[in-house]
């Protein structure tokens, strides 16, 4: 079914104006209270009792509730916009949308201006724009941020700047909340920039390493790089609409196409940019994992609210100008559909072959912003949208998850093949959560993941995107595949610490749980197939919004895709067992062959359908078995440990030349010429002032000179 | 309206300012022909409000002063901290900063 929600917008406001409750017209109050937050932290937060960690959780807890009041005003402002038209038949929960007929809807964003400073023509203002996508992300950032606000409270119980850190968390969440209900590219860009800054304050938290510090200037100035983009891109939207920094406007001006094709083929281009740095997309991914170097609430943070997702919220932000600039609606390649589909599958294989489980999740964090991007590039806007939503549940779990196994059961190691195995039997909460993440993630069916990844792929197959379905399907084959590797090597096996491992305290597990609940249900928020389509309805913007499709589900596609991610759950496994016959864990076969009745249902399932199949057909032994085993042992076997060793070795080859390589001795020459150029510059620095004096008079002198010839 | 002559003297006065700042090794020196070159320009902005009969460019000038006794304490400051540092106000010893 087509949708056409663009619109004119004005005359509709106008005709369903209505009186906004108090909170949602001032929403600026909820970045407010981080940044105030913030300050209290850093002046007074060392000499409280619990050192600054109240504030915090204080301010974003209250934050999280004035959130979830905005998303019920919004809904409330939704439904009741669409009874004063008196078009639509909405009224009550679940009820499928019925008001998609083209031009009939039209929902105003809530918004409020003020005039930040005039400059002769141009009148700056700043301003909150509040709609379904506004709204939506500050209850995800709020929850996110909530939970591992209290998270820290153990896991940085004895940090030298504990203090320090907590300042620094609100201000992370405070910017990100800034950028979110930006009404215009300005202020926009000046929360990117602040969320730029803070992570690179919380990467390098523990700076005395020189690693950590390195990894901190790394992820400041990849991410800067893009930035350069997005900044072109703010400067050319700005004149490409009409001297406008509205984002509205500047939507609007895209959709109409105004000032031609090209310009807007130039502004899309720089700020997907910006997007590739800031988002972690291929060839700016390399900061991503670096930043591990960080705590890991910080990680789970960056990963799941306030870092990486202000490049897709960027995209959801100003579709207008990517469906013009790369004309999303022909169904053509573009290069932002390009750019996630291989960063989808670069960072799933490259997950493949880390050790460290905080990189097995950032590198699967890389693949995962490839589907939105992706999704945003073929036209499936809800679909990315959603999957961001859904994402930011479960890979919170599955961080906080790590951090609970560094915390409790590896002692401060990340190392999955050095320190950690059989820690299923010692941490039971953090395992079943960790569990239902990873199934989540893979899109395993009922959870939060699978709705998401369904949206994507159908809507790229039914908009003509059939090569970025597969890919899509492709990668949700590798992500199965690599969490399954994951979690052997974590939780099963056995214990290969030199420890004591434990169940982590309540300040962890709580919010493990909390998480877990969301990573099942959140998908039912726009599960299409069951007919709730709440993103569709009150999510999606419907005014100065490209015309997309609204897919219809496909049985088929979400079976195949589901079959995909099981057989790759399965065939990891089998892998994995083989591995313990031959490889370095001797033992274990005797142990696992006893055990193999023993092993949580989910693994169990997934690995007797496949695994099991030649043991069952061995066990028969009659000459039709015997053949079928014949077969099975020589070519199904030989193709599924063909796959299996192949999809390792692509990506550790990926990982050694192109990652490694290429992409990092390309920024390593960078660095140097840069340095070269700087061994020039620095004759210049004598560090006395009165000669930087002389120069700065010799160069007024200079300048003058010419202001008069030039007369 | 005798204009030339004011201009005149705060080209002067300004001029004076700049060879005392690149010259002078003495921090407090320095200071004093900033002071210098910025009542040279008080002069011209008085000197041209006079001639247009226009009052802005003494609220500018008032400011300018004002703001002038802030950047005294604070350059005073530095120079207090440099003298404890290096038992010298001069300036030459303060070079740490070079490429």
């Amino acid at each position: 079914m087509y949708r056409l929600a663009l619109q004119t917008s004005t005359e509709y406001a106008e005709k369903t104006e209505i009186a906004s409750p108090w909170l949602i017209s001032h929403a600026w109050v909820i970045p407010l209270l981080m940044v105030l937050s913030f300050v209290i932290i850093l002046l007074f937060g060392k000499r409280m009792p619990k050192r600054g960690a109240e504030v915090g959780i204080t301010a974003v807890g209250a934050a999280f509730v004035m959130s979830c009041i905005t998303v019920f005003q919004w809904i409330q402002h939704v439904d009741k916009s669409l009874e004063g038209e008196g078009g639509s038949a909405l009224s009550g929960f679940g009820k499928s949308f019925a008001f998609s007929t083209p031009g009939e809807s039209s929902v105003a964003p809530i918004t409020q201006t003020w005039d930040w400073w005039s400059n002769g023509l141009i009148k700056f203002t700043a301003g909150i724009q509040i709609d379904g996508l506004a709204v939506m992300m500050l209850f995800v950032v709020t929850f996110i941020s909530l939970l591992v606000h209290v998270y820290s409270t153990a896991y940085m119980e004895h940090d030298t700047r504990y203090t320090y850190f907590y300042a620094a968390l609100s201000l992370f969440t405070g910017s990100m909340l800034v950028l979110v209900v930006a009404d215009n590219s300005l202020m926009l860009l000046a929360g990117w920039e602040l969320v730029g800054v803070c992570s690179f304050m919380l990467i390098g938290h523990w700076w005395e390493e020189k690693p950590n510090s390195s990894a901190a200037i790394k992820a400041f100035l990849t991410t800067r790089t893009g930035d350069i983009g997005l900044l072109l891109g703010v400067i050319v939207t700005f004149f490409a609409a009409g001297q406008t920094f509205n984002l509205t406007e500047i939507n609007e001006a895209a959709l109409a196409g105004r000032g031609g094709h090209t310009i807007w083929l130039v502004g899309a281009s720089l700020l997907l940019m910006g997007i590739i740095g800031k988002s972690g997309q291929f060839p700016l991914h390399t900061w991503l994992p670096d930043a591990m170097a960080g705590p890991t609430p910080v990680s789970a943070l960056i990963h799941a609210a306030t870092m990486v997702v202000a490049g897709v919220y960027l995209g959801g932000r100003l579709y207008g100008v990517f469906w013009q600039g790369f004309s999303i609606g022909d169904g053509g390649m573009n290069p932002m559909a390009i750019i996630g589909a291989i960063t989808i599958i670069v960072g799933a294989l490259l997950a493949f072959v880390q050790d460290d489980i905080k990189k097995v999740l950032a590198y699967s964090t890389i693949s995962q912003l490839g589907y939105m991007v992706m999704g945003l590039g073929v036209g499936a806007w809800v679909g990315a949208i959603f999957h961001l939503f859904t994402h930011a549940f479960f890979k919170a779990l599955l961080f906080l998850g790590a951090g609970s196994i560094s915390h409790s059961g590896s002692h401060h190691s990340f190392d999955m093949k050095k320190d950690m195995g059989g820690l299923r039997k010692f941490m039971p909460i953090t395992f079943a959560t960790f569990m239902i993440g990873s199934a989540a993630l893979a899109g395993v069916v009922p959870l939060a993941g699978f709705w998401s990844k369904d949206e994507i792929l159908a809507t790229a197959g039914q908009s003509g995107f059939h090569f970025f379905q597969i890919v899509g399907i492709a990668g949700a084959v590798l992500t199965a595949a690599y969490m399954t590797r994951c979690i052997y090597l974590t939780f099963f096996g056995e214990y290969r610490g030199h420890h004591h491992p434990h169940e982590s305290p309540k300040a962890i597990t709580v919010p493990l749980i909390i998480l877990a609940v969301f990573s099942t249900v959140a998908g039912l928020a726009n599960a299409a197939p069951l007919g709730i389509e709440k993103f569709v309805e009150y999510v999606e913007p419907r005014q100065a919004f490209p015309p997309i499709v609204v897919p219809e589900f496909e049985g088929i596609l979400a079976a195949v895709s589901v079959m995909a991610v099981l057989l790759s759950v399965g065939v990891c496994s089998y892998l994995w067992f083989r591995k313990d016959q031959l490889g370095p864990f001797k033992g274990l076969t005797q142990r696992n062959a006893a055990a193999r009745g023993g092993y949580t249902f989910l693994v169990n399932k997934y690995y007797l359908d496949v695994l099991y199949t030649d043991v069952v057909v061995g066990g028969i032994k009659g000459p039709l078995a015997r053949s079928a085993y014949w077969f099975n042992q020589n070519i199904l076997d030989g193709v599924v440990n063909g796959i299996g060793r192949g999809a390792p070795a692509i990506g550790r080859g990926l990982y050694k030349y192109v990652d490694q390589g290429t992409v990092d001795s390309a920024y390593n020459g960078l660095a140097k010429e840069t340095g070269a150029a700087g061994g020039l510059l620095r004759r210049l620095q004598s560090g006395q002032v009165q000669r930087y004096a002389l120069l700065i008079v010799i160069a007024i002198a200079i300048f003058s000179i010419a202001l008069i010839l030039a007369k | 309206m005798i204009l030339n002559q004011f201009l005149i003297l705060a080209a002067v006065l300004f001029c004076i300012g700049i060879y005392g700042v690149l010259v002078r090794r003495n921090g407090v020196l320095v200071l004093m022909s900033i002071e210098l070159m910025l009542n040279a320009v008080n002069l011209n902005l008085i000197a041209f409000s006079a001639y247009l009969q226009e009052t802005s460019g003494q609220i500018f000038v008032l400011f300018v002063i004002t703001i002038a006794a802030a950047e005294v304490g604070v350059g005073l400051a530095i120079i207090l901290l440099l003298f404890r540092n290096f038992r010298s106000p001069d300036l030459d010893q303060a070079q740490q900063l070079k490429g």
